[in-house]
């Protein structure tokens, strides 16, 4: 066979095989286009019904049995405080949690089963933490159809997130730095509190802002505990006048949230409430998004100045 | 194991003894039964093939192995002039290693500031007063060699200095703490020529104010910058003594294959 043959074979082969990657990259670029254009068009359609609608009435207005001066002020006032509540319980337990399994659990067969089970956990339907929370916070331990119950079911929803990504910051910390943290006579709790708690913040804190995004959209568990579907007032204020200035009132109060405000407009018969919708539909997405950004930009200006 | 003569013939003074040390991995037995002295503000290499047990006799000085479990010691390491056996169970690790320093293989410097790094150790030991803190930085990092280099630009990350810089800043971070002993651990295997030069010379000045035990994977640097070596193989001790006698006419037949590169 001659030079000119061979090489002739070889091209021959590599259209051949270049074809393939044609094909791959076009079944990518469809599955791809599929995820994106659906999202699209639904966001587009959401801003096309709900746009007019937006405006500072509708954010500082209660809801309404007419649907033009119907407003998600208790939606969104009862959606920021179950949140802080949510806060306040699954940021310190979760990252408790994860700094103990990571560094001072012994690596035994009932910590794995437990490390095993927290995974797992991150796959159970909301629904369930919603019956464990009716059962537990609702009627157990009295604390009623309220802000806290709403809190707490959503910061077990989340405390697996929050606990899993709290682990696989610390992991990621090289063996080197903490040896050098101990073989300065640091001890556990000096290395844990100086060094890898500091150090794995950027993950940790993305890991809480992705939990949260996923709280605020949850419905199944607010609706399993009692949240109202229409309420015209506010919590008590959390700041008074008066000594100790902050009032714990709120709590139990009764509230709404904005995936509720949505499903219960969504279900009326006329049509503008389905605008309204639209339009409340709009704001949580866009909360939502801005959520994941802040977590983006955080994982990326808090790692950069970290390299190992 | 073959002790040269003239160990006895120096005027140093013991800083540690090593008796009849043994070091298990969970079922495997990595030191095999160490005997060996420490000199007084005189520095002591190990060396030896890879795998032969030099870095793990040397993390039993600080007890590093005590962070993993499954490890157990057998045997003593002395720490004079107190003669406290380091290894006792009774005796906290971290007692150990406020008393014994460690610089390591790779330049691992924190991801905080220059200061912070130096200042950590201190920290650790509760000091808070910023003038203390400020003289024992100061004074570490010239014994460091790196003052001049960084005195300007104390808070910027430490991440910013060189591969070079960044080992002196770690010597600087186990000198602040004024150790007994300074344990080094390979400490130029990651570093260019240029940098080695300059932890070499860093060694043998750091000779007078400390007790040094280095391990190195290059012989060279042991006959340049150790007054004492032991050669170690398989978990034993082979030989020990004066670095230029176990250089230039070992006991050992296997101390002299390794050295003269027939082996290892």
């Amino acid at each position: 066979m001659s030079n000119t043959d061979k090489l002739h074979e070889i091209r021959a082969i590599i259209v051949r095989h270049k074809r393939w990657d044609l094909m791959f990259m076009a079944v990518g670029m469809f599955a791809l286009m599929i995820a994106v254009l659906t999202f699209t068009v639904l966001f587009a359609q959401m801003i096309i019904d709900g746009m007019p609608r937006l405006s500072w009435d509708f954010f500082t207005s209660f809801p309404s049995r007419r649907p033009g001066s119907a407003g998600i002020l208790s939606a969104w006032v009862g959606t920021s405080l179950v949140m802080l509540v949510t806060i306040v319980a699954a940021v310190p337990m979760g990252i408790g949690a994860g700094v103990y399994l990571e560094e001072y659990a012994p690596k035994n067969l009932v910590t794995e089963i437990i490390e095993v089970n927290v995974t797992n956990l991150a796959g159970v339907p909301s629904i369930i933490y919603g019956l464990l929370a009716l059962g537990l916070f609702v009627y157990q331990l009295g604390f009623g159809q309220s802000i806290l119950s709403a809190g707490l079911a959503l910061a077990l929803l989340i405390l697996p997130v929050v606990i899993v990504t709290t682990r696989e910051a610390i992991r990621a910390i090289p063996v080197a730095i903490r040896e050098g943290a101990y073989a300065l006579g640091a001890t556990k709790w000096q290395t844990v509190s100086d060094h890898l708690i500091p150090y794995a913040a950027a993950g940790i804190l993305t890991g809480i802002i992705i939990g949260l995004a996923r709280a605020i959209g949850e419905t199944a568990p607010i609706i399993t505990i009692g949240a109202m579907t229409f309420i015209a007032f506010l919590p008590p204020s959390l700041v008074q006048t008066e000594f100790p200035f902050l009032s714990f009132e709120w709590l139990t109060s009764p509230f709404t949230v904005m995936p509720i405000q949505m499903f219960n407009w969504v279900s009326r018969p006329e049509e503008a409430f389905q605008l309204n919708a639209a339009a409340a539909g709009l704001v949580l997405v866009v909360m939502t998004l801005a959520m994941n950004g802040l977590a983006i930009y955080l994982r990326y200006h808090m790692r950069k100045k970290i390299k190992w | 194991m073959h002790e040269s003569t003239d160990v006895h013939a120096t005027s140093t003074q013991y800083k540690s003894e090593v008796r009849d040390l043994s070091f298990y991995y969970g079922e495997f037995n990595a030191l095999k039964n160490i005997n060996m002295v420490l000199h007084e503000k005189q520095v002591t290499a190990l060396i030896g093939p890879s795998g032969c047990g030099k870095s793990t006799f040397l993390r039993c000085f600080n007890r590093m192995h005590d962070l993993y479990p499954g490890n157990r010691y057998m045997g003593e390491i002395i720490l004079h002039p107190d003669d406290v056996n380091i290894l006792a169970s009774n005796v906290d690790p971290i007692e150990v290693r406020m008393r014994i320093s460690m610089v390591f293989q790779k330049p691992n410097p924190f991801p905080k500031s220059i200061y912070e790094n130096v200042a950590y150790g201190l920290r650790v030991r509760g000091v808070r007063q910023r003038a203390v803190l400020d003289e024992k930085v100061e004074e570490a990092l010239r014994d460091a060699a790196l003052w001049d280099e960084v005195k300007d630009r104390l808070n910027q990350l430490a991440f910013n200095l060189s591969g070079g810089q960044q080992q002196r800043l770690c010597i600087a971070r186990a000198l602040a703490t004024d150790p007994e002993i300074l344990l080094f651990d390979e400490p130029t295997s990651a570093l260019d020529p240029i940098a080695t030069a300059s932890i070499e010379e860093l060694i043998t000045d750091l000779k007078d104010k400390v007790t040094i035990l280095i391990v190195t994977h290059n012989m060279q640097q042991a006959a340049r910058v150790s007054d004492y070596t032991a050669y170690m193989y398989l978990g034993e001790l082979i030989e020990f003594g004066v670095t230029d006698t176990i250089f230039i006419k070992p006991k050992n037949k296997q101390t002299e294959d390794y050295i003269t590169g027939r082996f290892g």
